[in-house]
Formats: structure tokens, C-alpha cells, sequence
């Protein structure tokens, strides 16, 4: 069977620096990976790697055989692979059901001389980017701010809409950056459960970048450790913990005293 | 007392709300609208100096509308709106000055008055294209630069009067005509607003690298913004010329491009309520400060001052009144919210 995302010898070089080196990641369906590593590891390099924000300096993206590098980014997301930011980049000024909204633009069928007059298509397929967003908020339990201002959502609610609004472009593959930056013990664990579900329910595979080992032992099935753009390890979760590269990593080395 | 004032207010409101969600409100309105028109400039009932100053309110509406689509809507700062009316008015009057048959220019007219547009969407197609690399100030300059270069061109171009202008049209905007103009620019402009496209705009305003991400493709909502903004300076442009019967290419420098963003900046952005009303308050109210001569350029830029400080959003900054919704949105969003649609449990 084909993976759904096959990344080899990917490499990300700003001037001199080296952010993602020789990375290489076969992603099968449905599966749930975790990106781990310390600050500045280079795992948000990635994701901009494959979602065409950066260019890569070498290697491919493959999405189901279809190489990504070089494609823009509107273009990727059509082509099915969906994100969310370390930092939420909703769009603030704008409702939640805009935002939604806005995420269906790879899908619309209508032609812009469609929009300018209001004819054709525009009616039904309109009616069909709302019905669809309004029930995807629905799910998510947002359906009842849908009108307001997404700045004035908590924090939580704008993490929440955050994926919400990336799962509108309809993806096959789901890119989450630090889903649970900033959150308490609690929500973690609400966090987990709606990434498990999100799983079951869209049929999506997920990539996260994560900090929280909480969250990622618990849910990933699978674990990548970068450090310095280098790839250290890529084992299970449990293997990962004792794993002496990725101890170093994260503590230091081991010194006799 | 308050309550029942309170009482008032809120019948009120709900015979208005069902008034403009009536289908039949807007060509009811527009009709009514075209009908004056019509009839004040057959019988004359207003005299020629009032029709004017309607005239140019209607023609500064299209102006500071199809603006605000770029300034306001799509978050980026045009100097050059001013260049873009100079082509569709060029154009225009070259057409029914030199091309068209003499004596058909009226028949021809709203042909003349589309070809100025379309003119002018050609060259922002143009200007579109460097709004892929450069955002924000650096785009000014850019839109600034291209000001420059067509009043350059037209002062150079002997043929068309360089910069002595040019002058041989018939007075063929008429208010009914203008009136047409403008309600067909403002509902086209609306139209794209509300649609997928419009929403596509409003996102590069707020976070561009995202909405690329969200499969936003910003080069075609750039094109599509720019073109259809220029088209309607174009429009107004070729109205413009065929007002004032004379146009040089110092009729179109910064200081009108500047008088635009004045009036989309006192509407308030991404507004187009606040866009008629800008445009409406600004040529009126320069009108009526006519006999105050030089003071009146002093006065004016007081006003704005004031304005920016108490108000800085501008009238309306970022808010639309419902009349200008499409019914559609302002019917889902009663229907959404009466229905309180529980959510799935299911959901974590």
C-alpha cells in the first residue's frame, strides 16, 4: 500500500543554517504521528516544508504520489493537507462561521463573474459552503458563537476553531502545531480525546508537534525526535523514553560525577 | 416614559426589519431612485447647479465604493485610484470625441462609459501583479508610482491634448445615467463582498500567510479585487469626463486620489454604507463651504481631524448596516439563531 504522505531526504538550509536536515517520513493512512524535540529543533520548519510556505532546498514531498515541493500553498491545501498554527492565526476580525467559511475556497464551483452577479451556481453552492459550515461548527460545539467576532472566543474555543476551520478544507492530512500550548492539565485531556475522535470521525491522519509528553506519549502511535534539524530517533512512544539520544537531547549529557 | 419610548423604538424597528427583509424593498427603491432621476433631469424640476452636485455625489460613491474593496476590504493602502479613472476617462472620451460616428455618442454612451472601465481593469490587472511580492506601505509607493506614470504618459501624448487636456465632449452624464452607474457598482461591489471570493479578500486583510494555508489562492483574489476596483474607477472616470465636458491630466494627480481616501476614511473601512455615506458627507459638504472661498480648505481638514479623533474607525469602520447585506445572510443568521441547534454529544 501507497503511504499517504512519503517526505525523503528533505533538507532546509536558511543561508547558512542547516533547520531540517535528511529528513525522511513515510505517513500511512489513519496514523497518528508525534513530532517531538527541543525549541528550535526544526519541527514547525517541517510543517512549513510541507504545507509551501518554505521551499525546500532538497528532497521531495509526496502526498499519495504527487510531489508537493513547488506547489504553492493554496494548492497543497486543495491537494488535501490541512493545518494549524503555533500561534493562532485565526482571522480575528472576521466571524466564526466566516472563518469556516473561508476555508471552503479550494472547493467553490463557482466562477468570479458568478459572484460578482449572484447567478448560476452561486445560489447553491453558497447555500452549501453555509449548510456545511454550520454544521461542522455544530459538531464542534461553536454553532452557537458562529456569528461573533472570532477574537472574542476564549482561548480554548479559538484552538478549537482553529481546527475546526482546518478540517473545512476537507483533508486527508491533518498538521496540528502545539495544539496544547497554553493549556492546562484539564483541557490536555480533553484535547486528547478530541484528537482521537477527530481520527474516528473525518478519517483523517495526523501529524502533531507537540511538547506536552503527556499528550503525545498518550496518543501517538508513532514518535519522531529532531534536534538541530537532525532526525534522532523515530521509534514508539515507549521506546522513545529511554531512548539515550533523546535523553541527551532534552537533558544533556550524562556526566560522571 | 423611556419604556414607552423604548416601545416605539423597538415597533419601529421591527416594520423596518420587515420592510428591508421584504424581497421586493431594493427594486422597489432603486426604482423609485431611477425614476427621480429621470424626472428631475427631463422636466428640470431641480435646477442644472443641484443636479450637478448630485451628479458628483453619485460619482464620488463609485469612487470611494470600489476603494474601499482595496483600502478597506482587502487591507491594503492604494494611492493610485486617481490613475485609474484617468484611463476609463480618457478612454471614454476619446471614443465619443474621435471613434464614434458623430451624432451616435449618445446612443453609444454607455458602451463609451464600459470600454473606459474596462480599460482601466486592464491596467489594474497590471498594478494586480506586483501586489503578489509587496504588501502594505510598500505597495503605496508601487500604486503611488503608478499614479505618476499615466498622468506622465497623458501630458506626453500630444495627440490626445497632452497637457492641455481635452475637451469636445457632449454633456452625456445625466443623472439618470449616474444614478444607474452607481447602483450597478454598488451592487456588484456588494456581490463579491458576500460571496466566497469577497470572504477570500477580507482574510488576506487579516492574516494572508494563513488564508494562503486555508486554500485561499490570494493571487487570484488579488487580481479579482484589483480588477474589479479599477473597472469601477474606470466607470466613474468616463462619467466624469462626460460631466465636466473637459479633462487634463492635473485633474488626476494625488490630490484627487487623496480626496478618494479621504472619503473612504470618513465612511469608515470595509464598509459600504460607510462608503456612500463618506462620499455623500465629503462632496456635500465641500459644497456648502463653497462661500467660505480659501477657508474652505481649512475648514474640511478640521473636520477630518475631529473625526479621526472621536471617531477613528471612520462613520461606520468596519460595521454594515443590514440594508446592504444580501437578504440571504440576514435571513440565516435570524434562522440560525431562533433554531438552537444542540450539539452532538458524541463530540469531546
Amino acid at each position: 500500500m501507497m503511504p499517504l504522505l512519503e517526505i525523503s531526504r528533505l533538507t532546509h538550509r536558511f543561508a547558512g543554517l542547516c533547520a531540517v536536515s535528511d529528513f525522511n517520513l513515510a505517513v500511512e493512512p489513519q496514523e497518528l504521528i508525534g513530532i517531538i524535540g527541543p525549541n528550535g529543533a526544526g519541527k514547525t520548519t517541517v510543517f512549513n516544508l510541507i504545507t509551501g510556505v518554505y521551499r525546500a532546498s532538497e528532497g521531495s514531498i509526496k502526498l499519495e504520489g504527487e510531489e508537493l515541493v513547488g506547489k504553492t500553498s493554496h494548492a497543497i491545501t486543495t491537494s488535501g493537507i490541512a493545518r494549524t498554527f503555533q500561534n493562532i492565526r485565526l482571522f480575528k476580525e472576521l466571524s466564526v462561521l466566516d472563518n469556516v467559511r473561508i476555508a471552503h475556497y479550494g472547493q467553490i464551483a463557482y466562477s468570479p463573474a458568478e459572484a460578482l452577479l449572484h447567478i448560476g451556481r452561486f445560489r447553491t453552492e453558497e447555500k452549501r459552503i453555509v449548510t456545511q459550515a454550520l454544521d461542522l461548527l455544530a459538531v464542534f460545539k461553536l454553532d452557537q458563537s458562529a456569528h461573533e467576532k472570532a477574537k472574542i472566543l476564549p482561548y480554548g474555543l479559538q484552538r478549537r476553531l482553529e481546527i475546526a476551520r482546518a478540517l473545512a478544507t476537507n483533508p486527508k492530512l491533518l498538521l496540528l502545531d502545539e495544539p496544547a500550548a497554553g493549556m492546562n492539565p484539564n483541557e490536555i485531556t480533553k484535547l486528547m480525546d478530541l484528537i482521537r475522535w477527530i481520527r474516528k470521525t473525518f478519517f483523517v491522519t495526523i501529524i502533531l508537534i507537540e511538547h506536552q509528553m503527556r499528550l503525545v506519549m498518550n496518543i501517538c502511535e508513532r514518535l519522531v525526535v529532531l534536534d538541530f534539524g537532525m532526525t534522532i530517533a523515530k521509534r514508539m512512544p515507549s521506546e522513545i523514553q529511554i531512548n539515550p539520544k533523546v535523553l541527551e537531547a532534552y537533558l544533556g549529557e550524562e556526566v560522571a560525577l | 416614559m423611556i419604556s414607552s419610548v423604548k416601545i416605539i423604538y423597538r415597533a419601529w424597528l421591527t416594520c423596518w426589519h420587515m420592510l428591508t427583509n421584504c424581497k421586493y424593498f431594493w427594486p422597489a427603491v432603486l426604482s423609485v431612485g431611477f425614476a427621480f432621476c429621470l424626472a428631475a433631469s427631463v422636466f428640470e424640476f431641480l435646477d442644472l447647479y443641484l443636479q450637478l452636485i448630485l451628479i458628483y455625489v453619485g460619482i464620488n460613491i463609485i469612487l470611494a465604493v470600489s476603494l474601499n474593496l482595496i483600502n478597506g476590504y482587502m487591507g491594503e493602502f492604494s494611492i493610485g485610484h486617481a490613475g485609474f479613472m484617468a484611463v476609463g476617462a480618457y478612454v471614454a472620451s476619446l471614443l465619443t470625441v474621435y471613434v464614434l460616428p458623430p451624432g451616435t455618442s449618445s446612443v453609444f454612451f454607455p458602451l463609451a462609459i464600459l470600454a473606459g472601465g474596462v480599460g482601466a481593469a486592464l491596467i489594474g490587472f497590471l498594478v494586480a501583479i506586483p501586489s503578489f511580492k509587496t504588501r502594505g506601505d510598500y505597495l503605496a509607493i508601487v500604486t503611488l508610482a503608478f499614479g505618476m506614470i499615466v498622468k506622465s504618459v497623458l501630458e506626453n501624448i500630444d495627440a490626445i491634448g497632452g497637457p492641455r487636456g481635452l475637451l469636445g465632449m457632449e454633456k452625456l452624464t445625466t443623472l439618470p445615467w449616474v444614478f444607474f452607474w452607481t447602483a450597478l457598482s454598488v451592487w456588484v461591489i456588494r456581490n463579491l463582498v458576500y460571496s466566497n471570493f469577497g470572504r477570500g479578500i477580507l482574510s488576506i486583510r487579516e492574516d494572508e500567510t494563513a488564508s494562503d494555508l486555508m486554500s485561499v489562492n490570494t493571487r487570484q483574489v488579488k487580481m479579482i479585487a484589483f480588477v474589479v476596483s479599477s473597472f469601477f474607477a474606470g466607470i466613474a472616470g468616463g462619467l466624469f469626463a462626460h460631466a465636466l465636458q473637459f479633462i487634463n491630466p492635473r485633474m488626476f494627480d494625488i490630490l484627487k486620489s487623496t480626496d478618494i481616501l479621504i472619503m473612504v476614511y470618513l465612511g469608515g473601512i470595509a464598509s459600504i454604507s460607510g462608503s456612500i455615506i463618506g462620499a455623500v458627507i465629503y462632496t456635500i459638504l465641500l459644497e456648502i463651504m463653497r462661500p467660505l472661498g480659501v477657508w474652505r480648505m481649512v475648514f474640511m481638514p478640521l473636520l477630518l481631524v475631529l473625526l479621526m479623533i472621536y471617531r477613528p474607525r471612520g462613520i461606520m469602520g468596519l460595521r454594515e448596516a443590514r440594508l446592504f447585506m444580501p437578504l440571504r445572510d440576514v435571513v440565516t443568521e435570524k434562522f440560525w439563531r431562533r433554531e438552537d441547534k444542540g450539539a452532538d454529544d458524541a463530540t469531546p
